[in-house]
């Protein structure tokens, strides 16, 4: 398998990734869960407003065969989520990292992603 | 999401499962077998199996053989179908009874004829998870060297070649008109040059046909087949595709709790034609009473998925639950089957289901959500 994990992104072990840009932070999910998971065919996101907890659940991706919690790697407040993507939860596949993000988050403290994995660390997490 | 785990205890692996890697399908535990879940992608094989033609390794599944001069009789008891009906090359879907008239397994019975000593001969399909217990079942109450029974389980593979285009793509390989079986119907034929069991029959709702081999045939059969064009197609698309067709998955839609008649297969109880059975009594009683609940189709009225295990309300009161769920590739939108009580369950009936803490607007709808056109022309 040779699946993407840029490295300006920090990820979870539960394959949730974030980018933070000064006190946003963008949260989707990696090439190696959209891999393993397959069809996407529904996702359930939190509304614009919503506070969001770290190590909490904040949504659900569903596949065809499964259903699984999206897992916060981060505080806050969510200021934006990917609308498009909710019509057409398949098209996370085509760009995880980039159209398919989920949500945006003002965070609370940027700090909190320090002990989240770096890329290396998740790839040879998943790929080892 | 959640973190990969480790499987903890082996699994078997069919004859094809090295066809499977090769293909780099991902694959699953499935009643205690390690089997391809989705190859190119579930939606892209369930497709496959609608407008063309996919197969399936279902070589996990139960496979037994019987011969003796009373096997209609023996059987008769087990299964509250009547099987004296039976002409040979002709089969029947139905299921194995306890005593309380809960499924023990979901079943095909291909009887075969009578062969030059009188002896009458039959095959028996059983789920993979079920295997050892229908056997014991089976034996226990069927004289094994009075009815010489054989268990082919794990000696033959099956391939299941399903789609409006199967007969097709299958034909080449067989050295017998398959456009003369009907539905239901099997045979004994030449494949590849070598006799095997070839039955018209699926879960799919679609045409098609399941063919019993030996395992050399069977994986060149498999690679001609994919040559050919076949899809492969794995667990994922195997069970959209039945649900669709509001086809039972034994474990989840049926089980040991629940009897044929609550489960919407009154059709396989012939009560006026037969004598006695196990778990007569108890469906008797329900045929006169009527069941207190039933397995209904339900179709979600907004994009979120009901599956297995949530629970249906109605009016702000749980009444049930359902036991199978996905999106419809076919149809585009979420459909499940559920126990609802009998009252609950004509078509039209508004309910909900409890998603992740919220309830959800569902409606009953008739079963199946789909029905193959092609499948119709043909039987």
């Amino acid at each position: 398998m040779s699946l993407e994990y840029p490295g300006d992104l920090k990820y979870l072990d539960t394959h949730e990734y974030v980018r933070l840009e000064g006190e946003i932070a963008t949260i989707g999910i990696t090439a190696f869960a959209v891999d393993q998971l397959g069809d996407i065919v529904f996702l359930e996101l939190p509304e614009v407003g919503d506070a969001i907890t770290k190590g909490e659940t904040f949504g659900t991706v569903e596949s065809v065969k499964a259903v699984e919690d999206l897992n916060s790697p981060i505080t806050g407040t969510v200021i934006d989520r990917n609308e498009p993507l909710l019509d057409a939860p398949e098209q996370v596949a085509d760009d995880p990292y980039g159209e398919g993000w989920f949500i945006k988050v003002r965070v609370n403290d940027p700090g909190e992603i320090d002990d989240a994995l770096t890329a290396d660390e998740y790839s040879a997490q998943v790929e080892g | 999401m959640v973190k990969q785990e480790e499987n903890a205890l082996p699994l078997y692996k069919t004859p094809l499962y090295f066809l499977a890697q090769e293909l780099k399908a991902r694959l699953t535990s499935f009643g205690g077998w390690e089997m391809p879940v989705q190859f190119s992608g579930i939606t892209n094989e369930h497709e496959a199996v609608r407008n063309a033609a996919g197969m399936f390794d279902i070589s996990h599944m139960g496979k037994f053989t019987f011969q003796g001069k009373n096997l209609i009789t023996k059987l008769q008891y087990l299964v509250p179908s009547d099987l004296s009906r039976l002409q040979p090359g002709q089969a029947q879907y139905t299921v194995l009874l306890n005593p309380e008239g809960g499924i023990i397994d979901d079943i095909i019975f291909y009887y075969q004829g009578e062969n030059s000593s009188g002896e009458q001969q039959g095959v028996i399909i059983v789920n993979a998870a079920t295997t050892s217990k229908d056997k014991a079942w089976l034996l226990q109450h069927i004289d094994a060297n009075e009815l010489n029974f054989q268990d082919l389980s794990k000696g033959k593979i099956l391939i299941a070649v399903q789609g409006p285009k199967a007969v097709e793509y299958l034909q080449p390989f067989v050295q017998s008109d398959l456009s003369q079986v009907k539905a239901f119907g099997h045979l004994e034929a030449p494949v590849l040059g070598k006799t095997a069991f070839l039955a018209r029959t699926g879960y799919t709702g679609e045409d098609g046909f399941e063919v019993m081999l030996d395992p050399e045939e069977g994986v060149k059969l498999w690679r001609s087949l994919v040559d050919a064009g076949v899809i492969p197609c794995g667990l994922g698309a195997r069970d959209t595709l039945r649900l669709e067709a509001a086809m039972a998955l034994y474990g989840q839609d049926i089980d040991d709790t629940t009897t044929p008649l609550e489960a919407g297969l009154g059709w396989l109880v012939h009560l006026d034609t037969k004598g006695d059975f196990i778990g007569r009594p108890i469906l008797e009683r329900q045929k006169t009473a009527g069941v207190q609940r039933r397995l209904v189709g339900i179709q979600m009225q907004g994009r979120n998925i009901a599956r297995h295990g949530y629970q249906v309300l109605s009016a702000g009161t749980v009444v049930g639950e359902v036991t199978s769920g996905t999106l419809s590739p076919t149809l585009g939108y979420p459909i499940a089957l559920a126990y609802v009580p009998t009252q609950l369950a004509t078509v039209g009936q508004q309910l909900e289901v409890e998603i992740r803490g919220k309830t959800y607007p569902a409606v009953v709808v008739k079963k199946p959500f789909y029905r193959s056109k092609a499948r119709v022309a043909n039987s």
